[in-house]
């Protein structure tokens, strides 16, 4: 009992960081598949996040229907806008990496713009389903019921993610055009399409991140620029392309904004910088070449 | 004849820059000037992403890290031990340096996307230790009233808006002037021919990773001057100068100025930076929408951003039957 004790204040942020770890996940998943299939860096992966967020803050009312509602919004709103990015790239995607940037991230400027005319310079209150608008006892500790059931579902959708990848004539493709772009071509399956489907694809996972991530990283002005921080610093930690190491990423950088706070609170600032310095340090010869979807 | 003609006419219109330049402060009003002086300092920084991006081709969205520890290491050195420029620009350079020296690691093996992914996560990294490092940055909030400083021992202090410009427009010509003059030397014709066949230059015995080393740290050295001139400039310094569209207005003014050419990148930021002050000023809650969809506009209306020309000088001989630029898989494997 006594390293019950000791170990008690901590549980909380621990399952925090699990909840928060999986959102980002979640948000970075689709940059994986940008970058990992099309070679893309979409720096306007943070705005297709926050168009989630802004969703679910504005048709959430505290009912079960609403949440569907919102998460199908959010989702086809995102899917749309990635779609959007991608067409707007084909036109450039033979130019240099300079430009994608560059029009990705005109993509991200004008899109915040938008967003904040249309929901104003505030962070919207966002209201969870009644359900789950309670606590419950974890290990005699009041927890969030929505964090709870967040962690569960985005372990679901992890999981879905990694069979769609894995096991799917449409995962397939997709991972072939990773490793021989030309030999899909070859097959008869356009890469454009394929880069298309999967911006498109990405575009979801991040409105779907949105949407059931607001009540944990809720949209707002500077929403866009935090969650595309956050999936950048996963995507290089977790390997650069791959699912299970941006995963592992994912939840390390989950604790060390929750758990490291509460255990180091003075060094919090800088425990994200020396992690991310460290891993790359380390391994920094292996992801200029390992690269692969998995 | 003609090409005689062509340098004539840049002489010509680079005399007429600087003068006006020179004349700027006693023609406009103060509040313009220090809006110049300010644009001088991130044209120095583009300086510095030019050097990376265009001439060693190692693209970067990350030159607001270095740029951030220049400005506030002058900052804090200004506020507590000295007044003097030179000394305040020294400081800046080296704390510019080391950060560029600590990232090194990172950079040296990566290229194309990668590289501009890494250096990206390194530049909103550095802002966000800097927004949250309330004891030596002030957080948020920044660090206000920065004191005037003087250029050199016994020289009079910057007390007006047009000696600030004035110390500024010296400094980044002085910078500028070293750093073209360096890369007319060997350094230079080492760093494009690393830009346009790595390879190659490895095969030959050249130690690119340390070129990479050594052009990163230079950079990191620039853009951390600079950042003490911003200090100089608007004598106050906030994370909010060191932001994700700052590195990305910085790269869209390098592109801009023909990626190659430093003072292109200079010429390329200042207009970028000037464009989205006016529109701030006409435009107060749309500039962002208008700015985006410049960028969008421009990425289409560009020429071809990925096209490099030929290393200019001999340091290898000219290759039969070059292989087009963008055929060649970089050393990632992801295609351009």
């Amino acid at each position: 009992m006594a390293a019950g004790i000791r170990f008690d204040p901590y549980v909380v942020p621990a399952l925090d960081g699990v909840a928060y770890g999986l959102l980002v996940f979640v948000a970075a998943a689709g940059l994986v598949l940008c970058f990992g299939v099309a070679g893309i860096l979409n720096l306007a992966h943070g705005t297709l996040y926050a168009i989630g967020g802004y969703t679910a803050a504005a048709l959430l009312d505290g009912g079960w229907p609403s949440l569907a509602l919102a998460l199908a919004v959010g989702v086809v709103a995102a899917t749309a806008s990635g779609a959007l990015v991608a067409g707007l790239l084909t036109r450039v995607a033979a130019r240099s990496h300079l430009t994608q940037a560059l029009l990705t991230f005109g993509v991200a400027l004008a899109g915040g713009s938008l967003l904040v005319g249309a929901f104003g310079p505030d962070d919207p209150p966002v209201r969870v389903p009644a359900a789950l608008d309670g606590s419950v006892a974890v290990a005699g500790h009041r927890y969030a019921a929505y964090r709870l059931v967040f962690i569960v579902v985005a372990a679901l959708l992890a999981g879905l993610l990694h069979l769609v990848v894995r096991r799917t004539r449409a995962g397939m493709l997709v991972r072939a055009a990773v490793d021989d772009a030309e030999m899909v071509a070859v097959l008869g399956v356009s890469p454009a399409r394929i880069r298309v489907g999967v911006l498109a694809a990405a575009g979801a996972l991040a409105g779907a991140a949105g949407v059931l991530g607001a009540p944990i990283i809720g949209p707002g002005p500077d929403t866009a620029d935090a969650v595309l921080l956050l999936s950048l610093v996963v995507v290089v930690l977790g390997g650069l392309g791959s699912m299970t190491g941006t995963l592992l990423a994912a939840l390390a950088v989950g604790q060390i904004q929750t758990l490291g706070v509460a255990l180091a609170p003075s060094a919090a600032p800088f425990l994200l910088f020396a992690a991310m310095a460290l891993v790359l340090a380390v391994r920094a010869r292996g992801l200029a070449t390992v690269r692969s979807a998995t | 004849m003609r090409q005689g003609a062509v340098r004539a006419l840049r002489r010509g219109v680079a005399a007429a820059v600087v003068a006006a330049l020179v004349l700027a402060p006693w023609t406009v009003d103060d509040y313009t000037v220090a809006l110049l002086a300010r644009t001088l300092a991130l044209g120095l920084v583009a300086v510095s992403v030019g050097l990376l991006t265009g001439v060693a081709g190692l693209p970067t969205l990350g030159q607001t890290a270095p740029y951030a520890a220049g400005a506030y290491a002058s900052a804090v050195v200004g506020s507590h031990l000295s007044d003097v420029g030179l000394v305040h620009l020294g400081v800046a350079a080296a704390a510019g340096a080391a950060l560029a020296a600590v990232t090194v690691p990172l950079v040296v093996s990566a290229r194309g996307v990668v590289l501009l992914m890494i250096t990206l996560a390194v530049g909103e990294l550095a802002v966000t230790v800097v927004g949250r490092w309330r004891s030596v940055t002030g957080g948020t909030d920044g660090l206000a009233g920065v004191p005037a400083s003087r250029p050199l021992w016994g020289m009079p202090l910057l007390a007006t808006d047009r000696a600030r410009y004035l110390y500024t427009l010296v400094v980044v010509a002085a910078l500028v002037g070293v750093v073209l003059l360096v890369l007319r030397t060997r350094v230079g014709l080492l760093l494009r021919a690393g830009r346009d066949d790595e390879a190659r230059l490895r095969a030959s015995g050249h130690r690119v990773p340390v070129h990479v080393a050594g052009v990163h740290v230079a950079a990191g050295a620039v853009a951390g001057a600079a950042g003490s001139l911003l200090v100089v400039a608007q004598q106050f310094v906030s994370p909010a100068d060191f932001g994700f569209d700052t590195s990305a207005l910085l790269l869209l003014g390098v592109v801009i100025g023909g990626t190659v050419s430093v003072g292109g990148a200079l010429i390329g930021a200042a207009l970028v930076v000037a464009a989205r002050d006016w529109l701030f000023g006409v435009l107060p809650g749309q500039a962002p929408l208008v700015l985006g969809l410049a960028f969008v506009a421009a990425v289409h209306l560009l020429p071809d951003g990925g096209r490099r020309p030929p290393v200019r000088g001999r340091l290898l001989p000219a290759v039969p039957a070059r292989r087009a630029a963008q055929d060649r898989p970089t050393p990632t494997g992801v295609r351009a």
